[in-house]
């Protein structure tokens, strides 16, 4: 006997975002998720950038890793409200799901914020799939990966709403051919903003601000 | 890794669509369709699957996979087409934006059960 179904299997998961992004509609919060592979330099892209937006615009950031808290104690110096996830203790997740994000934004409070930072983890594959009630998402590369990881993982570079381009500071000692990495991602999302910066020396942060300003100012009104 | 909570999430759903007044009914087949550029491995979800649906109705069940093309729309000049590499910029309209149509999908469109 076959019985018709019809149903997508992360379902579950989409009604939870939905949930979440009703909730930061109302806490009038712009939601962004940053996600990379491990080692991107995403927390010190973070640390300068909330170092450079703050205190204009309030920040929280929810960090998710496998373990440890190392990254929310980095961020936590910048004196942004920060609370961390470690997915070990829900059976060590390579990605945060929605319901861990609702969990951690209530916890937090966002009624005085205008920007949460969800720094997913370390993972180009799996958080691509799963949406957290965001409004954007953004994706960093670092020039010390390989120019074809947009082509390997295009889910990630499909859904992304801007990518950063990390570590440009190190390009006169790497083979890397940073144009190449620029098409790549092109490639796989059209007019996609891509921000060839140094998160060490601070170069190229301009204009990833200005469309991170844009974005919070254009959801709060 | 994430084929772990897809298993879970399948078993729970297949579950769900069992007729409340069937007797010892057993899922012989789930029949999914996985679009193109989901990140599933076949291989990683027929493995989780194994695990969780032991001493359930789905023990021993099959996955029949239908595969969904990747189908990209130009938003500038609507032109539609079949991508089978992850080049999806128009070829005729370079930078514009496109929209996926279809690639993404993580679906159970059918279970089979034992008469």
């Amino acid at each position: 006997m076959e019985i018709n179904i019809q149903k997508r299997v992360l379902q579950k998961n989409e009604t939870e975002a939905d949930k979440n992004r009703n909730w930061f509609r109302d806490q009038k919060v712009f939601v962004l998720n940053m996600m990379s592979s491990p080692g991107s330099g995403k927390t010190e892209t973070l640390c300068k950038t909330l170092g450079k937006l703050m205190p204009e615009i309030r920040v929280g950031v929810i960090v998710g890793d496998v373990c440890t808290t190392n990254d929310a104690d980095r961020l936590q110096v910048t004196g942004a409200k920060v609370t961390q996830i470690n997915t070990d203790q829900f059976g060590g997740d390579c990605h945060l799901a929605a319901h861990l994000i609702e969990d951690s934004a209530r916890k937090l409070g966002c009624e005085d914020l205008d920007l949460l930072i969800v720094e997913n983890i370390g993972n180009l594959v799996c958080p691509a799939e799963f949406d957290i009630g965001e409004d954007a998402r953004a994706v960093v590369l670092s020039v010390t990966e390989g120019e074809d990881k947009p082509l390997k993982y295009p889910l990630m570079f499909q859904v992304a709403d801007a990518a950063i381009l990390n570590k440009i500071d190190l390009l006169p000692y790497l083979d890397f051919d940073a144009p190449l990495a620029v098409e790549n991602m092109k490639n796989v999302h059209p007019g996609m903003p891509v921000f060839e910066i140094s998160a060490k020396t601070e170069e190229g942060f301009e204009p990833w601000l200005s469309w991170l300003r844009t974005k919070v100012k254009e959801k709060l009104g | 890794m994430h084929e772990m909570g897809i298993a879970e999430q399948l078993v729970q759903i297949a579950l769900d669509a069992i007729p409340e007044d069937m007797e010892n009914p057993r899922v012989e087949i789930l029949n999914l369709r996985i679009g193109k550029l989901a990140s599933v491995v076949e291989h990683s979800l027929t493995f989780c699957l194994e695990i969780v649906t032991k001493d359930t109705p789905l023990e021993g069940v099959r996955l029949v996979i239908e595969e969904v093309p990747i189908v990209i729309r130009c938003q500038s000049c609507s032109r539609e087409w079949e991508a089978d590499t992850p080049m999806f910029k128009c070829p005729d309209c370079s930078d514009a934006k496109v929209t996926l149509i279809s690639g993404r999908e993580i679906e159970i469109s059918s279970m089979e059960l034992a008469d």
